[in-house]
């Protein structure tokens, strides 16, 4: 594995692996001194293109606690905002040696044609690109699940065979939702997409997933996890697209509330990938309750994160038994 | 000097029997297997196919304004080298082709290139706003003559402005080029709609938003009564409309490219703006539905919607870069190896498709002209037995976004014939011959 490009892009093997290593890494992060030197002398640039706190604070936090050097690039105040090209950015990246380059950016498949493009000799991660790949986000959420739907004991090893998932929401505009489709099949997860129809890409049929517009419905068939998608207020607007009529509506066909969590199992647990948008697509009832791992997110993503540099930056080790004893040590 | 003659020996026009022909003073001289001629330069056309010099309806050759792509000289040149001794110039250049002034710039760098006669287009509304209507019968009555009008690339989406724009041109037998795009259907659109685009999660350019446009518009020109001409038609659903519109006796045309007669949506996998183009590579289904198109005249002409575009306007992420792909050098090779190799067209047929009716509907007439004694030598001889691969950077066009590099296609030019004189030559483009013109 050279990039992190899409969730589509790991096999079942690879995707264990990165879980057990970020299981691992987690273990260490227990520890009072939690650095641990193995990236020491290698330089991991975040480079934003579009605004996110808590995803490019998640990576740094992730490099800096392998002791990498991390330099933050993002695209307000910088030349980009003042029309430097892609190319030229990551040109500039790689003359400064950059060993991996963690993307986001607005455009569909930037970090692939940066990947792809020889602009940069770096390892790529793609940290969220347009309506695309999030591929990171899906495999913190489903080393999430892992950890409390799979049994008692370390997890290390497993799969999400059987596991059922659903995701709710703006699936249309949706990376992380596109994500957690891949990896959650490619993990044994059975999917169901519930969503408006409005919210709905044409083509999703060929998805390995089912497709409900009903949240009740879609609950009632007792999923073991409902993952819950951020939804935009200005979605409704007709300048965002007229995709549903009120914020009103859409919260009481598609929120997750106080009853709607009643219902659900009492195994279930509730997802989120943040920000939430507390009384739209999750009331405070839900967002706050026992139930829900939305901090637990934040903390594993951490570790999922840490766990994907490490695969990528330990050179050509990165599968031999070696590298994993090292992180063990 | 007294311009040259070439005698054309045991070529098979429309690839049927073989003979020979003379060309001399700007026309076909004679005719026959055993003409000859003492001071006629001889090409030996053993195996090769000839055919009326090629004439290409939608051409986007970049000058005025965007020089850097391309020009009138390179792009003609190019023409020449794909076979074409006409192409028509699409009119959004910089400032927009909308005034008699601008066309007959256009117009007279075309002739003095020499390369291929260029035919600008005139735009419908006063650059290309979609607001009012530019000064068509201005154009039509310059140097340049236009005939063709077209907002291309932008969609005249106002029923009521393309209403008049067909109303209007019937004044001087002109017809409108419909870029058919529902442009509230396509906001931010980057490629075709469908399960490729729900996977790559790049905006989708929904086949409906083609095909309500043309619907609306061919039922429009029969309320008026006026001819219209479709551009680059890419859906199945496309096709049906113009089939059921023919049935019904009204006056319309439609073209394919062709890129939209071989590629498909597949090809956005890697993110390669090389790709993108408007409208966009649709699905394996849409090729085939304008195959069976093209192959029972529903669709009548192939036209190439060659785009060029400089290395920064496609040497980006997808989202950014621009729409378009270059074609002129490719398209008789395409046309080839999708309807002739196949069987679906004669070559007789393809001197109809991408001669003889672009003529028509651009209403020149001195080009895609029968093969015979007294008309003007255009031509173009076509070797079908080679095969070449694709390599854009040895091509006559200034940009290099071909969608077939590397790519191994049938056939390829030989030699094209302007009014006699030789542009391109061994498949080699003759500079000399210009130079001796002038």
């Amino acid at each position: 594995m050279k990039h992190l490009l899409s969730a589509a892009d790991l096999s079942h093997k690879q995707a264990v692996r990165i879980l057990d290593t970020a299981g691992q890494m987690a273990a260490t992060q227990a520890r009072e001194i939690k650095k641990l030197p193995t990236l020491r002398g290698r330089t991991v640039v975040n480079l934003f293109f579009e605004d996110s706190t808590r995803t490019r604070i998640s990576f740094e936090t992730a490099a800096k606690r392998l002791s990498a050097d991390v330099i933050n690039f993002s695209a307000k105040g910088s030349s980009v905002s003042k029309g430097e090209s892609l190319k030229d950015t990551a040109l500039t990246l790689q003359a400064m040696g950059a060993d991996a380059v963690v993307i986001r950016h607005h455009a569909s498949g930037a970090p692939h044609t940066l990947a792809h493009s020889g602009w940069t000799h770096g390892a790529v991660v793609n940290a969220g690109d347009g309506m695309h790949q999030h591929p990171t986000q899906a495999l913190l959420d489903a080393y999430t699940l892992r950890r409390h739907l799979t049994g008692a004991g370390d997890p290390s090893g497993r799969d999400l065979a059987g596991l059922r998932v659903a995701i709710v929401g703006d699936v249309l505009h949706s990376r992380v939702a596109r994500s957690n489709v891949q990896l959650l099949h490619t993990l044994g997860a059975d999917v169901t997409l519930v969503a408006p129809p409005t919210l709905v890409p044409v083509g999703v049929d060929a998805w390995p997933a089912e497709v409900s517009y009903d949240l009740d419905a879609a609950i009632d068939t007792k999923p073991d996890a409902i993952m819950m998608l951020r939804v935009q207020r200005e979605r409704m607007s007709s300048a965002g697209g007229g995709f549903f009529p009120s914020p009103l509506e859409y919260t009481r066909n598609y929120g997750l509330d106080a009853r709607r969590l009643a219902a659900m199992p009492e195994h279930a647990i509730v997802l989120h990938p943040g920000p939430m948008n507390r009384g739209l697509e999750i009331s405070a009832e839900a967002a706050d309750s026992p139930r829900a791992v939305i901090v637990e997110q934040v903390a594993n993503g951490v570790a999922v994160r840490m766990a994907v540099l490490y695969l990528l930056l330990s050179g050509s080790g990165a599968t031999t038994e070696t590298n994993e004893t090292k992180v063990d040590a | 000097m007294s311009p040259r003659k070439y005698l054309l020996q045991n070529v098979a026009p429309y690839g049927g029997a073989r003979t020979s022909v003379l060309l001399a003073d700007g026309v076909i001289a004679a005719m026959g297997a055993d003409v000859s001629d003492d001071e006629a330069t001889i090409v030996d056309g053993r195996g090769l196919v000839l055919l009326p010099g090629l004439v290409d309806l939608h051409t986007h050759l970049r000058e005025p304004g965007r020089e850097d792509a391309e020009t009138i000289r390179t792009g003609t040149r190019a023409a020449a080298m794909g076979g074409f001794t006409a192409v028509h110039a699409m009119a959004n250049t910089t400032p927009t082709q909308d005034t008699a002034g601008v066309v007959e710039q256009v117009w007279r760098l075309g002739r003095e290139a020499g390369w291929a006669d260029v035919h600008p287009i005139g735009a419908v509304t006063v650059g290309l706003e979609g607001e009012r209507l530019a000064e068509l019968g201005a154009m039509a009555d310059s140097q340049a003559q236009v005939r063709v009008f077209s907002d291309d690339g932008k969609c005249v989406h106002d029923p009521v402005l393309m209403r008049r724009a067909l109303e209007y041109v019937k004044a001087f037998d002109g017809v409108v080029a419909q870029h058919a795009q529902e442009p509230r259907l396509t906001e931010n659109a980057q490629m075709h709609e469908g399960v490729v685009s729900a996977e790559l999660g790049l905006a989708g350019w929904p086949a409906v938003a083609e095909e309500a446009i043309i619907a609306r518009d061919v039922l429009l020109a029969e309320h008026v009564g006026s001819r219209l001409h479709v551009c680059h038609l890419s859906t199945a659903g496309s096709v049906e409309i113009i089939r059921w519109a023919k049935s019904r006796g009204i006056d319309v045309t439609a073209e394919v490219t062709p890129h939209h007669l071989i590629l498909t949506d597949e090809l956005a996998r890697g993110y390669d703006p090389t790709f993108k183009v408007n409208p966009p590579l649709r699905t394996q289904r849409d090729v085939e539905a304008v195959r069976a198109g093209l192959a029972d005249g529903t669709i009548d002409i192939v036209a190439t919607d060659h785009a060029p575009h400089t290395r920064e306007d496609k040497d980006c992420e997808w989202a950014a870069a621009a729409f378009g792909m270059t074609g002129l050098e490719t398209a008789l090779s395409v046309v080839q190896e999708t309807m002739v190799d196949t069987g679906r067209l004669t070559w007789a047929d393809v001197a109809r498709v991408l001669s003889e009716t672009p003529a028509k509907i651009g209403r020149v007439s001195d080009h895609g002209r029968p093969i015979a004694v007294g008309e003007p030598a255009n031509l173009v001889l076509v070797d079908p037995d080679v095969r070449r691969v694709v390599n854009p950077d040895e091509q006559a066009t200034k940009s290099g976004n071909s969608p077939f590099r590397g790519r191994e296609l049938s056939g390829c030019v030989v030699a094209t014939f302007l009014r006699g004189r030789a542009t391109v030559l061994d498949g080699a483009s003759c500079d000399e011959d210009v130079v001796v013109r002038r």
